[in-house]
């Protein structure tokens, strides 16, 4: 079908942005890579009065590093994440979350802020920034504020943004290059929305034991997920197969993923138990940066 | 209050200038096909799924339904027939001969589609697995072929590509 018709805006600058947002955010929406958003508007999902383009305001985009944290300018094509070399070597959990993020032609024109925002809890990128107890920078007229990837997502396809509000950059701490990381899922075909999944980033020490657990899930809830207690049952214990199948079991014991015609609640939940496991075994596997995308040039920085 | 603010757009298809006066709603995927008249650029799902529509925005494989024209001022779009620009009358390029000769088509309804998408590995100088050139097909549907005959035709324009660069540079 069709989009239904609206009143377009591209304004060229964040000043000009913050201000149509100002006027038109109750009824309008933000256009970025529009994956998502213009499928919402050929179905005639979404009905917004208003669309506010970004994709000529040139400071959204860009990856930098500073002071060891992670900047990603919201409007970044997930493209350009992937194949970064800053990303790949310093936050690969990032990387490998990517290689599953649809098909090379949507993160063409995919925006990680995009992705971030429409907030689906089956996507891989709001999993993998959970994970990595991401920041949030949203502007509007009002101010700037920084919001916690704990705060940020609210319900299904639902954020802590007010109508006015833009995200303009996602932040990410230092990730301890030693740390192990898996960002693993299945879906029936290659680049399908995921029928579960999960995000793993462990510490350990010199003798195997885990000093540090992050666990996110994939397609488990309404939003992305952190396994909270399975996280707390591995830090103190040997990383061995024992420990991941136990906290694969404690990620997914109190969850109840929404079920349909391609895999039941009960399937999706055994399947997201598995993908912990394998993931905390793979992330286990990878501590100290033996199978790390490129283990020796990390600067620290 | 809704309003239908028709915007003049200039767009450059395969090196050529279209301008029309169009509504902002209008998917790139239809000002192509109605207001340039190339229809050589399908449309199947129009939700960004089957890769019928995949032309080339700036360089880079895109989904035309899931862009409006108005977003495609001033960028430089290439479509299926464009692959054929400073060839002679009759003559394909070596990626559709390739899918000529190895039956990489049966209706052809998504074939524009995935030579837009595979254009690209015509140039990457990798060797490249056919797990990799299946990845690469992954985002666009065909239900005629069962995709081996498309990772043949990939294959043989490859090695006649790369075989005519090592000739030329000899």
């Amino acid at each position: 079908m069709k989009p239904p018709a609206f009143g377009y805006h591209d304004p060229g600058s964040l000043e000009d942005a913050l201000e149509l947002l100002a006027v038109h955010g109750d009824e309008g929406k933000v256009l970025a890579g529009g994956q998502s958003l213009v499928p919402l508007l050929n179905f005639r999902l979404a009905h917004p009065e208003h669309l506010i383009d970004v994709n000529n305001i040139g400071e959204l985009s860009g990856i930098w590093r500073s002071g060891g944290v992670l900047r990603v300018g919201a409007l970044t094509r997930q493209t350009a994440l992937e194949r970064s070399k800053l990303v790949a070597e310093n936050w690969p959990l990032l990387t490998e979350a990517l290689s599953y993020v649809a098909h090379a032609q949507i993160r063409n024109r995919g925006t990680v802020g995009g992705s971030v925002a429409h907030a689906d809890p089956a996507a891989e990128l709001p999993v993998a920034f959970l994970t990595l107890d991401a920041r949030f920078v949203v502007r509007s007229k009002r101010g700037e504020r920084v919001i916690g990837a704990s705060d940020f997502f609210v319900t299904h396809l639902t954020t802590a943004m007010e109508p006015d509000e833009l995200l303009v950059a996602i932040e990410v701490p230092a990730v301890p290059a030693d740390a192990g990381y898996a960002f693993i899922e299945f879906a029936r075909r290659h680049g399908d929305f995921a029928l579960g999944g999960a995000a793993v980033l462990l510490g350990a020490d010199g003798s195997g034991t885990c000093t540090s657990a992050a666990i996110g899930l994939l397609a488990a809830a309404p939003t992305p997920l952190r396994a909270s207690e399975a996280e707390r049952s591995l830090v103190g214990a040997r990383l061995d197969a024992e420990a991941a199948e136990s906290a694969a079991g404690k990620a997914v014991a109190g969850i109840d993923p929404t079920g349909d015609i391609h895999g039941s609640s009960e399937y999706r939940k055994g399947l997201i138990e598995v993908m912990v496991r394998r993931a905390i075994e793979t992330a286990a596997g990878r501590v100290g940066g033996s199978f790390g995308h490129v283990a020796a040039s990390n600067g620290g920085g | 209050m809704r309003v239908s603010n028709r915007r003049r757009v200039e767009i450059e298809i395969n090196g050529e200038r279209y301008d029309a006066e169009v509504e902002p709603r209008l998917l790139l995927s239809d000002f192509i096909r109605h207001e340039a008249g190339l229809t050589g650029t399908h449309v199947g799902c129009e939700h960004g799924v089957c890769g019928a529509c995949t032309v080339q925005v700036d360089g880079d494989p895109v989904r035309s339904c899931l862009m409006f024209a108005v977003q495609a001022e001033g960028r430089e779009v290439r479509t299926v027939e464009g692959m054929t620009d400073g060839l002679p009358e009759g003559e394909l390029h070596p990626l559709q001969q390739a899918f000529h000769e190895k039956h990489g088509l049966q209706c052809g309804f998504c074939t524009p589609g995935f030579l837009m998408s595979l254009e690209a590995l015509m140039l990457d100088e990798r060797e490249l697995s056919d797990q990799d050139i299946r990845e690469a097909l992954a985002g666009n549907l065909c239900r005629c072929t069962g995709y081996q005959n498309i990772v043949e035709s990939v294959k043989l324009a490859r090695e006649r590509l790369r075989a005519g660069a090592v000739a030329e540079g000899a």
